[in-house]
């Protein structure tokens, strides 16, 4: 459907109050949603991090910002992080995004790996985002919205 | 150990900069055992290099530049060898020779060697150029070294325009003190921007009090009136001078081949290494500023020393020392800074052949027919720019709008024929949305 919900519950997610009327009436500066949507008719899309095996974003880090967590995922560490944008230059899927208000670092999906399950797969209301977890041997499908 | 045992590691990397992280990582990810030893002649943990700046203008501790956390070295299970000088390599006997023989007097033998030595500042002979407060800016050594002394300098001159130059020009701005850059050739940031661009970028340094000086150089340090071993000022070619007290010498690294010079080792620019980073001597890899690595642009090896490559290069070198077959993807010149505020990204060529200087003549119009280009600039400083050669994409730069520019190097990457939807490159806020719609589902899983 393209709603766009799962923009504004990432932001929450990511907000310091995680209240949805404060996030974005209050807090300044609000954080930059990490899932974006795609509208390109008929067809429309969240993208976020498609957690590469080989992860570019790491490779580009001028800072040491995106490093591999200790399971070798992709993770970014905002107070490192000097805004560069490197990581922006080398995603093949533009799925990160400058935050230049947030004193430029950017804003890359975490899986809301401190709340559980992912705000916008939680707050999706046509379960088109869900959360897979995919053996290494098998293709990454996308998380695919159609309208 | 007894002293007198040789010492031998499985691994050993001569460096400990973003190839050597990289390689380290890659390493333990697949070998938990063989003993990593990382021999470098910084006295420092690996680092960020690119922030040296950000460390000079105060704006960053120490701490807060570390590539990666205090302890990687001991989570990682590496010895480090820092401080230290390696005085030769004998890849036949496959013995690392340390200069400090009193430290080291024997040699350290390796299985698989990387060599991630980086690249070392390069400074034309000028006169008076061992005059004081005449420094490089490629370490944190040189930072340090100028963060104590730039207390009370008021005017430095900074030879070369191109990223190291403005990188530590915006650094001396923050702390107040008045630079002039002279660049030999004719615009700034000239490895990454074309005329157009680099023209706004002019404009933005003037903006903030920077004086710049193209099409000219240095010939001659003048020493101060009241100290003649200071550096006062300087004498260039056209034959004004300038007044400084302090000067930064950025014109560019070369890639430091001292240990390979003479070897088995093959040499073109750099060390010359095939897909899996692996040098003329089997077991011995390189990467990095010291290497000559594929790049997919030019469709051959060719150095770019740019730090994303050496981390790159060195995670794919790591792999193949600890047996895993793994291939460089390639890479080519791609850089995204914001210095003085203005968002800029750049990538492959920044102007056709025929635009080169001293190239207009041997260009055949049969080559310039094969070029294309797109250009778009608008107000508040946006410009884009993409060239296109035979249907592919060989150039990007983008200023103030830089969304996206992931999705341009990917497909300049993966060389994806991209006539049909060339308005689509130009898109503002450009999304992978922006793609034919028939490419979507394969590129979204990351297919090539």
């Amino acid at each position: 459907m393209g709603c766009g919900l799962c923009e504004v519950w990432c932001v929450v997610a990511h907000s310091k109050s995680k209240d949805i009327i404060k996030a974005f009436k209050e807090e300044s500066p609000r954080p930059l949603p990490r899932i974006k949507v795609h509208r390109v008719k008929p067809t429309s899309f969240g993208l976020q991090c498609r957690f590469c095996d080989e992860p570019l974003c790491v490779a580009a880090c001028l800072s040491g910002a995106m490093h591999y967590n200790e399971e070798g995922i992709a993770e970014h560490d905002a107070s490192k992080c000097v805004g560069c944008g490197t990581c922006i230059l080398f995603c093949p899927f533009g799925a990160i995004q400058v935050d230049r208000k947030n004193k430029h670092v950017v804003a890359k999906c975490d899986l809301c790996v401190e709340a559980g399950e992912p705000a916008c797969v939680e707050h999706c209301p046509n379960r088109a985002l869900y959360l897979e977890v995919v053996d290494e041997e098998e293709t990454d499908e996308p998380k695919k919205e159609e309208a | 150990m007894a002293p007198d045992q040789p010492l031998k590691a499985r691994y050993v990397i001569l460096g400990n900069s973003a190839g050597a992280v990289g390689a380290i990582e890659a390493l333990r990810a697949l070998d938990h055992e063989g003993a990593i030893l990382a021999i470098s002649e910084e006295a420092y943990a690996p680092y960020s290099r690119p922030l040296i700046a950000d460390f000079l203008a105060g704006t960053r501790t120490l701490t807060q530049i570390l590539y990666r956390a205090s302890d990687f070295y001991v989570k990682k299970g590496v010895v480090p060898v820092l401080d230290a000088r390696v005085e030769k390599v004998d890849f036949e006997a496959r013995q690392v020779w340390m200069a400090d023989r009193s430290r080291f007097p024997q040699p350290i033998g390796f299985e698989k060697l990387l060599l991630a030595v980086g690249g070392a500042p390069f400074v034309p002979p000028m006169e008076g150029s061992d005059k004081k407060n005449i420094f490089t800016f490629t370490s944190l050594k040189d930072a340090v070294t100028i963060k104590t002394r730039v207390g009370d300098i008021n005017k430095v001159l900074v030879i070369g325009g191109g990223l190291i130059g403005i990188c530590v020009t915006e650094a001396l701005v923050k702390l107040g003190k008045r630079v002039i850059i002279v660049e030999l050739l004719d615009r700034v940031l000239n490895m990454n921007l074309d005329k157009a661009s680099s023209e706004i970028y002019r404009k933005r340094l003037e903006g903030r009090g920077v004086t710049l000086i193209t099409k000219d150089s240095v010939v001659k340090f003048l020493g101060r009136s009241s100290d003649d071993t200071k550096v006062g000022g300087a004498l260039l070619k056209s034959g004004d001078k300038i007044d400084c007290d302090m000067v930064i010498v950025a014109i560019g690294v070369r890639p430091r081949l001292d240990l390979v010079k003479g070897t088995a080792v093959k040499i073109n620019k750099g060390i010359t290494v095939d897909r899996h980073m692996e040098t003329s001597v089997p077991g011995v890899y390189a990467c990095g500023d010291v290497a000559e690595a594929y790049d997919f642009v030019w469709d051959q090896n060719r150095l770019s020393p740019i730090w994303p490559n050496a981390y790159l290069g060195g995670r794919i070198a790591g792999n193949n020392m600890a047996g895993k077959v793994s291939e460089y993807p390639g890479s080519t010149g791609m850089t995204s800074f914001t210095y003085f505020d203005l968002p800029v990204v750049s990538a492959g060529m920044n102007m056709l052949p025929s635009e080169e200087v001293g190239r207009a003549g041997d260009v055949t119009d049969q080559e310039c027919a094969r070029y294309e280009v797109l250009m778009k600039s608008a107000k508040d400083n946006f410009y884009r720019k993409v060239i296109i050669k035979d249907g592919l994409i060989k150039g990007v730069i983008m200023i103030k709008d830089v969304t996206g520019a992931g999705i341009l190097t990917d497909l300049m990457r993966d060389r994806v024929e991209v006539s049909k939807f060339r308005e689509a490159l130009m898109s503002e806020e450009l999304g992978i949305a922006h793609l034919p719609q028939e490419m979507l589902p394969a590129r979204l899983r990351g297919e090539h």
